[in-house]
Protein backbone atom coordinates (compact mmCIF):
# COMPACT_ATOMS: atom_id res chain seq x y z
CA UNK A 1 0.00 0.00 0.00
CA UNK A 2 1.36 3.41 -0.97
CA UNK A 3 2.03 5.42 2.10
CA UNK A 4 -0.88 7.90 3.10
CA UNK A 5 0.54 11.32 3.90
CA UNK A 6 -1.84 13.91 5.77
CA UNK A 7 -2.69 17.34 3.03
CA UNK A 8 -4.77 19.84 3.14
CA UNK A 9 -7.01 20.28 0.26
CA UNK A 10 -5.48 23.47 -1.79
CA UNK A 11 -1.73 21.68 -1.72
CA UNK A 12 -3.32 18.50 -3.05
CA UNK A 13 -4.28 20.57 -5.67
CA UNK A 14 -1.06 21.88 -6.37
CA UNK A 15 0.87 18.83 -5.79
CA UNK A 16 -1.48 16.94 -8.61
CA UNK A 17 -1.39 19.65 -10.92
CA UNK A 18 2.50 19.47 -10.53
CA UNK A 19 2.49 15.62 -11.18
CA UNK A 20 -0.07 16.50 -14.12
CA UNK A 21 2.74 18.36 -15.85
CA UNK A 22 1.60 21.58 -14.99
CA UNK A 23 5.03 24.30 -15.11
CA UNK A 24 3.15 27.45 -15.53
CA UNK A 25 0.97 28.60 -12.42
CA UNK A 26 -0.44 32.05 -12.75
CA UNK A 27 -2.46 33.75 -9.64
CA UNK A 28 -3.02 36.44 -7.58
CA UNK A 29 -4.18 35.70 -3.79
CA UNK A 30 -7.37 35.02 -1.80
CA UNK A 31 -8.49 33.59 0.74
CA UNK A 32 -9.54 30.77 0.91
CA UNK A 33 -6.55 28.84 -1.51
CA UNK A 34 -3.61 30.97 -1.02
CA UNK A 35 -2.06 27.44 -0.15
CA UNK A 36 -1.86 26.76 -3.60
CA UNK A 37 -0.34 29.31 -5.22
CA UNK A 38 2.04 29.36 -1.70
CA UNK A 39 3.05 25.70 -2.70
CA UNK A 40 3.59 26.77 -6.71
CA UNK A 41 5.63 29.29 -5.35
CA UNK A 42 8.20 26.61 -3.29
CA UNK A 43 7.65 24.47 -5.33
CA UNK A 44 7.65 25.71 -9.21
CA UNK A 45 11.24 27.28 -9.11
CA UNK A 46 12.95 23.54 -8.17
CA UNK A 47 11.58 21.85 -10.86
CA UNK A 48 12.03 24.23 -13.50
CA UNK A 49 8.68 25.59 -13.39
CA UNK A 50 6.68 29.13 -13.52
CA UNK A 51 5.58 30.65 -10.90
CA UNK A 52 4.02 34.41 -11.13
CA UNK A 53 2.17 36.19 -8.99
CA UNK A 54 0.37 38.70 -11.66
CA UNK A 55 -1.34 42.59 -10.81
CA UNK A 56 -3.89 40.93 -10.51
CA UNK A 57 -6.85 38.17 -11.62
CA UNK A 58 -7.26 39.55 -15.22
CA UNK A 59 -3.95 39.53 -15.99
CA UNK A 60 -3.24 36.13 -14.34
CA UNK A 61 -6.09 34.59 -16.80
CA UNK A 62 -4.57 36.23 -19.56
CA UNK A 63 -1.23 34.74 -18.95
CA UNK A 64 -2.93 31.60 -18.85
CA UNK A 65 -4.00 31.81 -21.98
CA UNK A 66 -0.88 32.83 -23.70
CA UNK A 67 0.68 29.95 -22.47
CA UNK A 68 -2.36 27.37 -23.41
CA UNK A 69 -2.25 28.99 -26.33
CA UNK A 70 1.88 27.58 -26.35
CA UNK A 71 0.55 24.58 -26.05
CA UNK A 72 1.60 24.52 -21.87
CA UNK A 73 -0.21 23.03 -18.78
CA UNK A 74 -0.79 25.87 -17.63
CA UNK A 75 -3.26 26.97 -14.71
CA UNK A 76 -4.50 29.16 -12.21
CA UNK A 77 -6.64 29.47 -8.92
CA UNK A 78 -9.00 31.79 -7.12
CA UNK A 79 -12.02 32.42 -4.83
CA UNK A 80 -15.48 33.72 -6.03
CA UNK A 81 -14.89 37.50 -6.24
CA UNK A 82 -11.72 36.48 -8.42
CA UNK A 83 -13.46 34.56 -10.63
CA UNK A 84 -15.75 37.04 -11.94
CA UNK A 85 -12.64 38.91 -12.73
CA UNK A 86 -11.13 35.97 -14.78
CA UNK A 87 -14.55 35.38 -16.68
CA UNK A 88 -13.83 37.75 -19.46
CA UNK A 89 -10.33 35.22 -20.02
CA UNK A 90 -12.83 32.46 -19.73
CA UNK A 91 -14.67 33.42 -22.17
CA UNK A 92 -11.97 34.13 -24.45
CA UNK A 93 -10.12 30.72 -24.25
CA UNK A 94 -13.18 29.06 -24.47
CA UNK A 95 -13.51 30.99 -27.87
CA UNK A 96 -10.12 30.04 -28.75
CA UNK A 97 -10.77 26.53 -28.22
CA UNK A 98 -7.63 25.84 -26.08
CA UNK A 99 -7.42 23.68 -23.12
CA UNK A 100 -6.78 25.33 -19.70
CA UNK A 101 -7.26 24.06 -15.84
CA UNK A 102 -8.50 26.81 -13.31
CA UNK A 103 -9.69 26.06 -9.73
CA UNK A 104 -12.31 28.17 -7.64
CA UNK A 105 -12.50 27.33 -4.00
CA UNK A 106 -15.68 29.26 -3.42
CA UNK A 107 -15.96 31.55 -0.81
CA UNK A 108 -19.77 33.50 0.58
CA UNK A 109 -21.03 35.99 -2.09
CA UNK A 110 -22.58 37.89 -3.51
CA UNK A 111 -19.60 40.89 -3.81
CA UNK A 112 -16.52 40.62 -1.61
CA UNK A 113 -19.40 38.75 0.54
CA UNK A 114 -16.92 36.62 3.31
CA UNK A 115 -14.40 34.57 3.29
CA UNK A 116 -16.14 30.97 4.64
CA UNK A 117 -16.90 28.37 2.57
CA UNK A 118 -19.94 28.34 -0.17
CA UNK A 119 -21.30 26.89 -3.00
CA UNK A 120 -22.96 29.54 -4.79
CA UNK A 121 -20.89 29.82 -7.91
CA UNK A 122 -22.91 26.56 -9.13
CA UNK A 123 -24.42 29.00 -11.75
CA UNK A 124 -21.12 30.96 -12.33
CA UNK A 125 -19.43 27.70 -13.52
CA UNK A 126 -21.31 25.47 -15.50
CA UNK A 127 -23.65 28.26 -17.23
CA UNK A 128 -21.18 30.49 -18.41
CA UNK A 129 -20.12 33.27 -16.21
CA UNK A 130 -18.26 34.68 -19.11
CA UNK A 131 -20.34 36.11 -22.00
CA UNK A 132 -20.93 33.82 -25.35
CA UNK A 133 -22.21 30.41 -25.81
CA UNK A 134 -19.64 27.72 -24.09
CA UNK A 135 -19.27 25.54 -21.34
CA UNK A 136 -16.67 24.57 -19.17
CA UNK A 137 -16.01 20.81 -17.62
CA UNK A 138 -16.78 21.78 -13.75
CA UNK A 139 -15.38 18.87 -11.57
CA UNK A 140 -16.65 18.65 -7.67
CA UNK A 141 -14.37 17.45 -5.51
CA UNK A 142 -15.84 15.72 -1.70
CA UNK A 143 -12.61 14.98 -0.37
CA UNK A 144 -8.88 15.57 -0.31
CA UNK A 145 -8.35 12.80 -2.28
CA UNK A 146 -10.55 13.67 -4.67
CA UNK A 147 -9.15 17.57 -5.08
CA UNK A 148 -6.04 15.63 -6.36
CA UNK A 149 -7.43 13.14 -8.63
CA UNK A 150 -9.78 15.50 -10.24
CA UNK A 151 -7.49 17.94 -10.68
CA UNK A 152 -5.09 15.30 -12.77
CA UNK A 153 -8.58 14.35 -14.73
CA UNK A 154 -8.94 18.52 -15.30
CA UNK A 155 -6.00 18.26 -17.13
CA UNK A 156 -6.31 15.16 -18.94
CA UNK A 157 -10.37 16.26 -19.96
CA UNK A 158 -8.71 19.96 -21.15
CA UNK A 159 -6.22 18.80 -23.48
CA UNK A 160 -8.39 16.23 -24.36
CA UNK A 161 -11.41 18.40 -25.51
CA UNK A 162 -9.43 21.72 -25.79
CA UNK A 163 -11.68 23.64 -23.02
CA UNK A 164 -11.40 24.80 -19.71
CA UNK A 165 -11.69 22.09 -16.79
CA UNK A 166 -12.78 23.74 -13.69
CA UNK A 167 -11.99 22.19 -10.27
CA UNK A 168 -15.56 23.75 -8.22
CA UNK A 169 -14.17 23.00 -4.16
CA UNK A 170 -15.08 25.40 -1.75
CA UNK A 171 -13.18 26.52 1.44
CA UNK A 172 -13.85 23.35 3.81
CA UNK A 173 -12.26 20.67 1.23
CA UNK A 174 -9.66 22.99 0.69
CA UNK A 175 -8.47 23.95 3.90
CA UNK A 176 -8.88 20.43 5.39
CA UNK A 177 -6.70 17.60 5.74
CA UNK A 178 -7.03 14.41 4.95
CA UNK A 179 -5.14 11.34 4.26
CA UNK A 180 -4.01 11.30 0.63
CA UNK A 181 -2.19 9.10 -1.69
CA UNK A 182 -0.93 9.45 -5.53
CA UNK A 183 -0.53 6.04 -6.38
CA UNK A 184 -3.04 6.15 -8.87
CA UNK A 185 -2.78 9.03 -11.26
CA UNK A 186 -2.89 8.54 -14.37
CA UNK A 187 -1.56 11.46 -16.66
CA UNK A 188 -2.83 11.14 -20.25
CA UNK A 189 -0.87 13.33 -22.98
CA UNK A 190 -2.41 14.65 -26.08
CA UNK A 191 -0.41 16.32 -29.44
CA UNK A 192 -1.54 19.54 -29.70
CA UNK A 193 -0.56 20.30 -33.45
CA UNK A 194 -2.53 23.58 -32.98
CA UNK A 195 -0.05 25.46 -30.72
CA UNK A 196 2.09 28.30 -31.57
CA UNK A 197 4.88 26.65 -30.84
CA UNK A 198 7.30 27.98 -33.85
CA UNK A 199 6.81 27.29 -37.05
CA UNK A 200 11.24 26.84 -38.17
CA UNK A 201 9.79 28.07 -41.28
CA UNK A 202 8.63 24.45 -42.13
CA UNK A 203 4.74 24.72 -41.77
CA UNK A 204 1.76 27.26 -41.86
CA UNK A 205 1.23 29.98 -39.40
CA UNK A 206 -0.94 28.52 -36.75
CA UNK A 207 -3.49 30.86 -35.34
CA UNK A 208 -5.19 31.27 -32.00
CA UNK A 209 -7.89 34.12 -31.69
CA UNK A 210 -11.70 33.98 -30.60
CA UNK A 211 -12.49 36.66 -33.24
CA UNK A 212 -14.67 35.65 -36.41
CA UNK A 213 -16.40 38.61 -37.55
CA UNK A 214 -18.17 36.49 -40.34
CA UNK A 215 -21.49 35.59 -39.18
CA UNK A 216 -21.43 32.38 -40.60
CA UNK A 217 -18.39 31.75 -39.63
CA UNK A 218 -18.31 32.17 -35.60
CA UNK A 219 -22.37 30.39 -36.08
CA UNK A 220 -20.40 27.35 -37.86
CA UNK A 221 -17.12 27.53 -34.65
CA UNK A 222 -19.98 27.55 -32.46
CA UNK A 223 -21.74 24.96 -34.00
CA UNK A 224 -18.59 22.81 -34.13
CA UNK A 225 -18.31 23.22 -30.16
CA UNK A 226 -21.49 22.14 -29.33
CA UNK A 227 -21.07 19.11 -30.89
CA UNK A 228 -18.17 18.32 -29.02
CA UNK A 229 -20.18 19.32 -25.84
CA UNK A 230 -22.98 17.13 -26.92
CA UNK A 231 -20.15 13.83 -27.06
CA UNK A 232 -18.89 14.73 -23.85
CA UNK A 233 -22.20 15.00 -22.12
CA UNK A 234 -22.89 11.80 -22.97
CA UNK A 235 -19.19 10.03 -22.41
CA UNK A 236 -17.92 11.93 -19.55
CA UNK A 237 -20.32 12.08 -16.29
CA UNK A 238 -19.07 11.17 -13.31
CA UNK A 239 -20.93 10.94 -9.89
CA UNK A 240 -21.19 8.33 -7.17
CA UNK A 241 -24.72 6.51 -5.55
CA UNK A 242 -24.62 5.81 -2.28
CA UNK A 243 -27.70 3.63 -0.69
CA UNK A 244 -29.33 4.58 -4.08
CA UNK A 245 -30.42 0.42 -4.53
CA UNK A 246 -33.77 0.52 -2.34
CA UNK A 247 -33.93 3.83 -1.76
CA UNK A 248 -37.43 5.82 -1.88
CA UNK A 249 -36.12 9.25 -1.52
CA UNK A 250 -32.85 10.73 -3.16
CA UNK A 251 -30.98 12.96 -1.83
CA UNK A 252 -28.83 14.96 -4.04
CA UNK A 253 -25.44 17.04 -3.16
CA UNK A 254 -21.84 17.50 -4.33
CA UNK A 255 -18.61 18.65 -2.89
CA UNK A 256 -18.48 19.75 1.48
CA UNK A 257 -22.14 19.16 1.34
CA UNK A 258 -22.52 15.84 -0.04
CA UNK A 259 -20.46 14.55 3.16
CA UNK A 260 -23.05 16.49 5.56
CA UNK A 261 -25.83 14.44 3.21
CA UNK A 262 -24.06 11.17 3.88
CA UNK A 263 -23.85 11.48 7.72
CA UNK A 264 -27.95 12.51 7.61
CA UNK A 265 -28.58 9.69 4.96
CA UNK A 266 -26.88 7.10 7.70
CA UNK A 267 -29.02 8.53 10.29
CA UNK A 268 -32.37 8.55 8.37
CA UNK A 269 -31.40 5.16 7.48
CA UNK A 270 -30.84 4.08 11.67
CA UNK A 271 -34.89 5.15 11.49
CA UNK A 272 -35.91 3.47 8.79
CA UNK A 273 -36.36 5.59 6.35
CA UNK A 274 -35.36 4.63 2.80
CA UNK A 275 -33.21 7.21 1.50
CA UNK A 276 -30.21 7.12 -0.59
CA UNK A 277 -27.87 9.96 -2.19
CA UNK A 278 -26.70 10.82 -5.72
CA UNK A 279 -23.21 12.94 -5.94
CA UNK A 280 -22.76 14.70 -8.96
CA UNK A 281 -19.05 14.32 -9.28
CA UNK A 282 -18.88 16.01 -12.58
CA UNK A 283 -21.57 19.48 -11.90
CA UNK A 284 -20.77 19.97 -16.35
CA UNK A 285 -21.59 17.53 -18.02
CA UNK A 286 -24.43 17.30 -15.03
CA UNK A 287 -25.32 13.22 -14.24
CA UNK A 288 -28.79 13.92 -16.33
CA UNK A 289 -29.01 9.90 -16.73
CA UNK A 290 -28.74 8.48 -13.31
CA UNK A 291 -31.10 11.44 -11.81
CA UNK A 292 -33.62 10.94 -15.07
CA UNK A 293 -32.93 7.21 -13.50
CA UNK A 294 -33.78 7.30 -10.18
CA UNK A 295 -37.19 9.64 -10.82
CA UNK A 296 -38.62 6.15 -11.82
CA UNK A 297 -38.07 4.62 -8.49
CA UNK A 298 -38.25 7.68 -6.09
CA UNK A 299 -40.48 9.50 -4.86
CA UNK A 300 -38.82 12.96 -4.62
CA UNK A 301 -35.30 15.01 -3.88
CA UNK A 302 -34.15 17.01 -2.07
CA UNK A 303 -31.46 19.14 -3.49
CA UNK A 304 -28.49 20.15 -0.18
CA UNK A 305 -26.85 23.18 -1.45
CA UNK A 306 -24.82 26.06 0.15
CA UNK A 307 -26.74 28.16 -1.50
CA UNK A 308 -30.18 29.86 -2.47
CA UNK A 309 -30.75 26.93 -4.70
CA UNK A 310 -28.85 26.61 -7.44
CA UNK A 311 -28.00 23.01 -8.74
CA UNK A 312 -32.01 22.24 -7.90
CA UNK A 313 -32.86 23.78 -11.49
CA UNK A 314 -30.32 21.30 -12.87
CA UNK A 315 -32.09 18.60 -11.01
CA UNK A 316 -35.58 19.16 -11.85
CA UNK A 317 -33.95 19.51 -15.60
CA UNK A 318 -32.35 16.70 -15.57
CA UNK A 319 -35.92 14.81 -13.49
CA UNK A 320 -37.91 16.46 -16.23
CA UNK A 321 -40.03 17.27 -13.02
CA UNK A 322 -41.42 13.57 -12.65
CA UNK A 323 -40.88 14.24 -9.13
CA UNK A 324 -40.79 16.95 -6.57
CA UNK A 325 -37.29 18.10 -5.54
CA UNK A 326 -37.30 20.08 -1.87
CA UNK A 327 -34.36 22.59 -1.47
CA UNK A 328 -32.05 22.33 2.15
CA UNK A 329 -29.24 24.93 2.19
CA UNK A 330 -28.09 27.18 3.83
CA UNK A 331 -25.78 30.11 2.09
CA UNK A 332 -22.86 33.31 3.07
CA UNK A 333 -20.28 30.85 4.77
CA UNK A 334 -22.46 28.65 6.48
CA UNK A 335 -23.12 25.16 6.34
CA UNK A 336 -26.51 23.02 7.02
CA UNK A 337 -25.66 20.42 9.89
CA UNK A 338 -27.16 16.53 9.35
CA UNK A 339 -29.45 17.45 11.89
CA UNK A 340 -30.85 19.80 9.32
CA UNK A 341 -30.71 17.60 6.10
CA UNK A 342 -32.40 14.91 8.47
CA UNK A 343 -34.99 17.20 9.23
CA UNK A 344 -35.69 17.78 5.57
CA UNK A 345 -35.48 14.04 5.07
CA UNK A 346 -38.18 13.04 7.51
CA UNK A 347 -40.55 15.83 5.74
CA UNK A 348 -39.66 14.62 2.46
CA UNK A 349 -40.46 11.25 3.85
CA UNK A 350 -44.29 12.73 4.63
CA UNK A 351 -44.86 13.89 1.31
CA UNK A 352 -43.70 17.63 2.70
CA UNK A 353 -41.37 18.58 -0.38
CA UNK B 1 -17.94 1.65 14.19
CA UNK B 2 -16.31 3.47 16.09
CA UNK B 3 -15.65 7.31 16.03
CA UNK B 4 -13.94 9.73 17.94
CA UNK B 5 -15.04 13.56 17.14
CA UNK B 6 -12.18 15.71 18.81
CA UNK B 7 -12.52 19.69 19.35
CA UNK B 8 -9.85 21.58 20.21
CA UNK B 9 -10.52 25.50 20.97
CA UNK B 10 -8.70 28.08 22.24
CA UNK B 11 -6.74 31.63 21.35
CA UNK B 12 -4.40 31.73 18.69
CA UNK B 13 -1.10 31.28 19.11
CA UNK B 14 -1.68 28.60 22.13
CA UNK B 15 -0.78 25.69 19.35
CA UNK B 16 -4.57 24.40 18.64
CA UNK B 17 -4.00 23.66 15.12
CA UNK B 18 -0.46 21.96 16.00
CA UNK B 19 -1.98 19.63 18.75
CA UNK B 20 -4.79 18.78 15.84
CA UNK B 21 -2.04 17.67 13.65
CA UNK B 22 -0.67 15.78 16.01
CA UNK B 23 -3.97 13.56 16.67
CA UNK B 24 -4.29 13.24 13.05
CA UNK B 25 -0.94 11.72 12.81
CA UNK B 26 -1.42 9.85 15.68
CA UNK B 27 -4.57 8.65 14.20
CA UNK B 28 -3.05 7.88 11.02
CA UNK B 29 -0.15 5.71 12.28
CA UNK B 30 -2.74 3.32 14.40
CA UNK B 31 -4.26 3.20 10.33
CA UNK B 32 -7.51 4.97 11.33
CA UNK B 33 -9.33 7.15 8.52
CA UNK B 34 -8.72 10.78 9.60
CA UNK B 35 -9.95 14.39 8.69
CA UNK B 36 -8.69 17.80 10.50
CA UNK B 37 -10.65 20.98 9.38
CA UNK B 38 -9.18 24.18 10.94
CA UNK B 39 -10.88 27.30 11.19
CA UNK B 40 -9.84 29.94 9.27
CA UNK B 41 -10.37 33.51 8.55
CA UNK B 42 -10.32 37.14 10.90
CA UNK B 43 -10.71 34.99 14.12
CA UNK B 44 -7.52 33.44 13.77
CA UNK B 45 -5.09 36.70 14.38
CA UNK B 46 -5.26 36.41 18.01
CA UNK B 47 -8.85 35.53 18.69
CA UNK B 48 -10.69 32.04 19.16
CA UNK B 49 -9.00 29.36 16.93
CA UNK B 50 -10.28 25.99 16.65
CA UNK B 51 -10.04 22.47 15.23
CA UNK B 52 -12.43 19.22 13.85
CA UNK B 53 -10.25 16.10 14.06
CA UNK B 54 -12.47 12.95 13.39
CA UNK B 55 -10.62 9.67 14.03
CA UNK B 56 -12.20 6.74 12.76
CA UNK B 57 -12.08 2.89 11.90
CA UNK B 58 -14.78 4.02 8.78
CA UNK B 59 -14.48 6.44 6.10
CA UNK B 60 -15.07 9.78 7.76
CA UNK B 61 -18.72 11.56 6.22
CA UNK B 62 -18.92 15.41 7.51
CA UNK B 63 -15.28 17.09 8.73
CA UNK B 64 -17.65 19.76 10.77
CA UNK B 65 -18.05 18.38 14.02
CA UNK B 66 -21.47 19.64 15.37
CA UNK B 67 -21.56 17.05 18.63
CA UNK B 68 -18.07 16.08 19.86
CA UNK B 69 -17.06 13.24 22.04
CA UNK B 70 -14.39 15.26 23.11
CA UNK B 71 -13.82 18.81 23.95
CA UNK B 72 -10.17 20.39 24.58
CA UNK B 73 -10.94 23.82 25.82
CA UNK B 74 -7.62 26.43 26.46
CA UNK B 75 -10.03 29.41 27.25
CA UNK B 76 -12.75 30.57 29.11
CA UNK B 77 -14.82 31.73 25.74
CA UNK B 78 -14.43 28.07 23.91
CA UNK B 79 -15.39 26.28 27.06
CA UNK B 80 -19.00 28.33 27.27
CA UNK B 81 -19.16 28.05 23.78
CA UNK B 82 -18.91 24.27 23.75
CA UNK B 83 -19.52 22.98 26.64
CA UNK B 84 -23.47 21.77 25.70
CA UNK B 85 -22.25 20.04 22.67
CA UNK B 86 -20.38 17.63 23.84
CA UNK B 87 -22.32 14.12 23.80
CA UNK B 88 -23.65 12.53 26.86
CA UNK B 89 -20.60 10.47 27.84
CA UNK B 90 -18.31 12.40 26.28
CA UNK B 91 -14.94 13.77 27.86
CA UNK B 92 -14.12 17.41 28.50
CA UNK B 93 -10.33 19.19 29.07
CA UNK B 94 -9.72 21.73 30.78
CA UNK B 95 -6.91 23.74 31.38
CA UNK B 96 -7.80 25.12 34.73
CA UNK B 97 -4.39 27.65 35.10
CA UNK B 98 -7.02 29.96 32.40
CA UNK B 99 -10.24 28.75 33.35
CA UNK B 100 -11.59 28.99 37.03
CA UNK B 101 -15.04 28.04 36.01
CA UNK B 102 -16.29 24.36 36.83
CA UNK B 103 -18.51 22.86 33.83
CA UNK B 104 -21.82 21.95 35.68
CA UNK B 105 -22.71 19.32 33.64
CA UNK B 106 -22.62 15.62 35.53
CA UNK B 107 -23.18 13.59 32.17
CA UNK B 108 -20.11 13.95 31.12
CA UNK B 109 -16.27 13.35 32.14
CA UNK B 110 -14.13 16.54 32.46
CA UNK B 111 -10.61 16.48 33.62
CA UNK B 112 -8.76 19.80 34.78
CA UNK B 113 -5.05 20.25 33.80
CA UNK B 114 -3.56 23.61 35.01
CA UNK B 115 -1.54 22.91 31.85
CA UNK B 116 -0.49 26.41 30.87
CA UNK B 117 0.73 26.84 34.39
CA UNK B 118 2.83 23.15 34.54
CA UNK B 119 4.74 24.27 31.21
CA UNK B 120 5.51 27.90 32.93
CA UNK B 121 7.11 25.85 35.66
CA UNK B 122 9.13 23.04 33.31
CA UNK B 123 9.84 26.58 31.08
CA UNK B 124 7.90 25.05 28.00
CA UNK B 125 5.32 27.75 28.37
CA UNK B 126 3.98 27.47 24.18
CA UNK B 127 3.55 23.60 25.13
CA UNK B 128 0.23 23.49 27.58
CA UNK B 129 -1.37 22.19 24.74
CA UNK B 130 0.67 19.21 24.22
CA UNK B 131 0.81 18.64 27.67
CA UNK B 132 -2.95 18.42 27.78
CA UNK B 133 -2.67 16.07 24.49
CA UNK B 134 -0.88 13.86 26.65
CA UNK B 135 -3.29 13.57 29.35
CA UNK B 136 -5.89 12.50 26.49
CA UNK B 137 -3.78 10.03 24.58
CA UNK B 138 -3.68 7.71 28.43
CA UNK B 139 -7.82 7.82 28.26
CA UNK B 140 -7.70 6.67 24.91
CA UNK B 141 -6.57 2.90 24.08
CA UNK B 142 -7.13 3.33 20.44
CA UNK B 143 -4.43 6.11 20.02
CA UNK B 144 -1.81 4.93 22.52
CA UNK B 145 0.68 6.90 23.77
CA UNK B 146 2.86 4.47 21.61
CA UNK B 147 4.87 5.78 19.13
CA UNK B 148 4.32 9.98 20.03
CA UNK B 149 7.51 10.21 19.34
CA UNK B 150 7.64 9.29 15.61
CA UNK B 151 4.92 11.71 15.28
CA UNK B 152 6.45 14.48 16.99
CA UNK B 153 9.10 14.19 14.31
CA UNK B 154 7.50 14.20 11.84
CA UNK B 155 5.47 17.47 12.45
CA UNK B 156 8.55 19.60 13.99
CA UNK B 157 10.21 21.06 11.06
CA UNK B 158 14.48 19.93 11.14
CA UNK B 159 15.07 23.96 11.57
CA UNK B 160 13.25 23.74 14.80
CA UNK B 161 14.82 20.12 15.95
CA UNK B 162 15.17 21.41 20.01
CA UNK B 163 11.35 21.63 19.59
CA UNK B 164 11.32 17.69 19.72
CA UNK B 165 12.48 17.23 23.10
CA UNK B 166 10.34 19.67 24.27
CA UNK B 167 7.22 18.50 23.15
CA UNK B 168 8.15 15.20 24.06
CA UNK B 169 8.53 16.39 27.60
CA UNK B 170 4.99 18.42 27.76
CA UNK B 171 3.46 15.14 26.39
CA UNK B 172 5.09 13.06 29.19
CA UNK B 173 3.95 15.52 31.90
CA UNK B 174 0.57 15.19 30.81
CA UNK B 175 0.51 11.82 30.86
CA UNK B 176 1.89 11.55 34.54
CA UNK B 177 -0.31 14.10 35.77
CA UNK B 178 -3.04 13.36 38.28
CA UNK B 179 -5.29 15.30 39.81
Amino acid sequence: MAERVLMKGNEAIAEAAIRAGCRHYFGYPITPQTEIAAYMAKKMPKIGGVFLQAESEIASINMVYGAAAAGMRVMTSSSSPGISLKAEGLSYIAGSDIPAFVVNVQRGGPGLGGIQPSQSDYFQATKGGGHGDYKMIVLAPASVQEMASLTIKGFNLADKYRMTAMILADGTIGQMMEPISFEDAQIETYEKPWALTGTNCERKHNVVNSLYLQPDELEKKNFERYERYKAIEQTEAMWEEYMMEDAELCVVAFGIASRVAKNAVAAARAEGIKVGLIRPITLWPFPTQALNAAADKVKGFISVELSMGQMIEDVRLATQCKRPVALCNRCGGMIPSPDEVLDSIRKAQKGEF
Amino acid sequence: MKTTQILIAGFGGQGILFSGKFLAYKGLMEDLQVSWLPSYGPEMRGGTANCNVILSETPVGSPIITAPDVLIAMNLPSLQKYVNTVVPGGQIYVDSSLIDAKVERTDVQVFYIPATQMAKDENIASLANMIIIGHLLQNHPELSFEGTDAVVNKLVPPKKAALIELNMKALTLGKEYSA
